[in-house]
């Protein structure tokens, strides 16, 4: 079994040696990057290029480790209680599973997906050691040991809110996607855009590093803003001349909103083109 | 030779340990990877470095223990890099003499005629394939990492290839750089304390379904909701020779008023005295008398002095030493009022590490802090919060 990206997505040589290791020796893959570089979708590609199915854990800053395990549904069982429902026997009827109980019992080997782990709390990662690195956990309630059949594939995703414990790291491969360069970004282009022109590829991209390269801004637009950008600029029919025009007292890109998040930024691209204009005349 | 490699791993800072070694190992074993070089590199990567912020020493690790394993191709050829120009200038220069010469010529002049000196030298003294390094000095002498260690990837006359490795692409990442508004919130972030006060508003499940069951009837528990309850005063050092760190405090000041509930600032210039001023327009019509600070708030508040500590002794040993005014009790004085009043309390400053020991001030400041100065770069924001949380003897 090897990952060497899909059609959808380009995946660059570390990237792939550290996915394959993960897949191979079965242990998680954590991603970290900028806001917008693929980490998310990592997961989604990769399970795609498998043919698995996907298990997709988004955690939140009130998600609790054992939810990812099982919950014990106690208050359903008290109401079937005082109804006379015969279900409430058995306890096992109450207890709903989680995410990792899905992953270690699915029938095909899945790709399981935990995104933002740092969103969650502090104790998150360290509630989950035994239960990542070993694959098993045991529900008290039926006082069974839930093993994984086949040791998923873990990836796990981070936007470094919050440092990681050292014991959950070693357990991990750690992949950082740094920024795409030229050459690359070109080929993710390619991929998403396949008739897209190679003039208008390439003025965007000019416009698009430039825009990346102003000091000062608080959110740099990254990968997924260009492409947005990108597919707006093709929805608008833009003319090309609109890109193509060397006009420095036009320092704010067109259709700025995919590409600035953030006011700040705007005001900061407007009073360029201010100063621009001024020097201009 | 891969125990050597864990050795340099260790001894740069990147905590390997067996653990990752075995599934290194495993991984060759199971032939993760197709047997070239930058494979092997990637995969070792993935397995040892678990920090985005530590890729740059794993390159210059890995570059140390494999150089001259690897048969190179290509043609690329480098250029003397400009911040090894800078290492080998403070390493030759001293701080006079750069001063000196800041004042004679622009930067790049200087770093011009020094890397033509430097490359004749190279042709006259050497000429064989050795590679520079600083003055032979090891990247990983001092505290573990030691920003100079900079090297050249190959020299001009004899063509090398430029290995991934030794291209260092995230350099900017390392954790010893000064840091944004979003590190510095993480950092702070240390520095929580929860603590539930004020109004019960909050339903306290726990207790509700325990009391119930225990009484038999609907037993309803309230309690507070949970705050961040660290109380928090900063000093910031303006003007002067603060002006070039605006930037860097003007971030420091925006993540820590947003992580805080209860925080109070106040300015001083260069050291505090019997003043200080919440506004920098009217800071000499509306000061605050340092002794209103001390009595407002209480012991619990904790005290962080940002400022570069840069001045002349006398301002601090020295009654009348101020440069704006006529101080009747010497800075010292005021320093130990101030913490002994708050015994949790730290120095941030943003002049680097290296450079603190030129300066006397600095020395002088240190001392009064106990030694509680810190770089004010993520590692030391974090350093400076994990000593702020440790209970004070």
């Amino acid at each position: 079994m090897r990952f060497d990206g899909t059609k959808d997505y380009v995946a660059t040589d570390d990237l792939k040696v550290a996915v394959n290791a993960a897949m191979t020796l079965r242990r998680p893959l954590l991603v970290k990057g900028e806001p917008g570089t693929g980490k998310t979708v990592l997961a989604y590609e990769i399970a795609k290029a498998m043919g698995t199915p996907l298990i997709e854990w988004n955690v939140k800053s009130t998600t609790k480790a054992h939810q990812g395990l099982y919950e014990y549904d106690a208050v359903a069982r008290l109401r079937d209680g005082q109804l006379g429902d015969e279900r409430v026997h058995d306890i096992s009827n109450y207890i709903r599973k989680g995410k990792l109980w899905e992953a270690f019992t699915a029938p095909e080997l899945p790709v399981l997906l935990i995104d933002e782990i740092d969103k969650a709390d502090i104790e998150f990662p360290n509630d989950l050691l035994q239960e990542l690195d070993r694959m098993e956990f045991h529900v008290y309630e039926t006082k069974e040991t839930i093993k994984a059949v086949e040791r998923p594939i873990v990836i796990i995703t981070s936007n470094n809110e919050k440092e990681l414990p050292d014991a959950f790291l070693r357990r991990c491969f750690f992949h950082y996607i740094k920024f795409p360069d030229r050459q690359t970004m070109q080929e993710i282009i390619n991929v998403h855009f396949p008739d897209i022109q190679g003039i208008l590829v390439k003025k965007a991209m000019d416009i698009f590093y430039d825009v990346r390269d102003v000091p000062g801004l608080k959110k740099k637009p990254s990968t997924s803003e260009l492409l947005d950008w990108l597919k707006l600029i093709l929805n608008e029919d833009m003319p090309l001349e609109v890109l193509q025009s060397k006009d420095s007292t036009k320092a704010i890109p067109p259709l700025h909103g995919a590409l600035l998040k953030n006011e700040q930024d705007v005001m900061l691209f407007e009073r360029l083109a201010f100063m621009a204009k001024r020097e201009a005349r | 030779m891969f125990f050597n490699f864990m050795d340099e791993l260790r001894a740069a800072g990147i905590t390997a340990s067996l653990k990752e070694h075995l599934v290194l190992l495993e991984a060759l074993q199971k032939e993760v990877i197709r047997r070239s070089p930058e494979e092997f590199y990637y995969l070792s990567r993935a397995t040892f470095v678990k920090d985005e912020g530590l890729l740059d020493r794993f390159d210059q690790v890995f570059s140390k223990v494999f150089k001259g394993i690897e048969t190179s191709y290509g043609t690329q050829e480098e250029e003397i890099p400009l911040d090894w120009l800078k290492a080998v200038a403070e390493k030759y220069l001293s701080k006079e003499e750069m001063e000196k010469i800041n004042s004679l010529g622009t930067w790049d002049e200087i770093m011009e005629t020094l890397k033509e000196r430097l490359e004749e030298q190279q042709k006259r003294h050497e000429g064989g394939s050795k590679w520079i390094g600083t003055g032979g000095t090891s990247p990983y002498g001092n505290s573990g990492y030691n920003p100079e260690g900079v090297r050249i990837g190959g020299e001009g006359g004899q063509k090398k290839a430029v290995k991934v490795w030794d291209k260092r692409e995230f350099q900017n990442l390392d954790n010893s750089k000064m840091l944004g508004t979003r590190n510095i919130k993480v950092a702070l972030r240390r520095l929580r304390k929860f603590a539930r006060e004020g109004a019960a508003d909050e339903l306290d499940i726990d207790r509700t379904i325990n009391g119930t069951a225990k009484k038999g009837w609907l037993d309803i528990h309230m309690r507070a909701e949970r705050h961040n309850a660290v109380k928090l005063l900063l000093f910031l050092d303006v003007g002067g020779s603060m002006d070039p760190f605006i930037k860097l405090c003007e971030e420091l000041f925006s993540a820590a008023t947003t992580e805080f509930k209860n925080l109070e600032f106040f300015y001083f210039h260069n050291c505090p005295y019997e003043g200080l001023w919440k506004d920098n327009r009217r800071r000499f019509s509306e000061r605050t008398n340092t002794w209103d600070v001390l009595h407002k708030y209480g012991h619990d508040y904790k005290l962080i002095f940002v400022g570069d500590a840069s001045m002349s002794p006398y301002e601090i040993t020295h009654p009348g030493g101020s440069v704006e005014h006529f101080n009747e009790e010497a800075g010292v004085t005021w320093m130990h009022r101030l913490t002994n009043t708050y015994p949790a309390a730290a120095w941030l400053n943003p002049v680097p590490e290296k450079q603190w020991g030129y300066s006397q001030s600095v020395k002088i400041m240190r001392e009064l802090m106990n030694d509680r100065m810190y770089p004010l770069t993520v590692d030391g924001l974090s350093d400076a919060m994990k000593q702020l949380t440790r209970k004070q003897g």
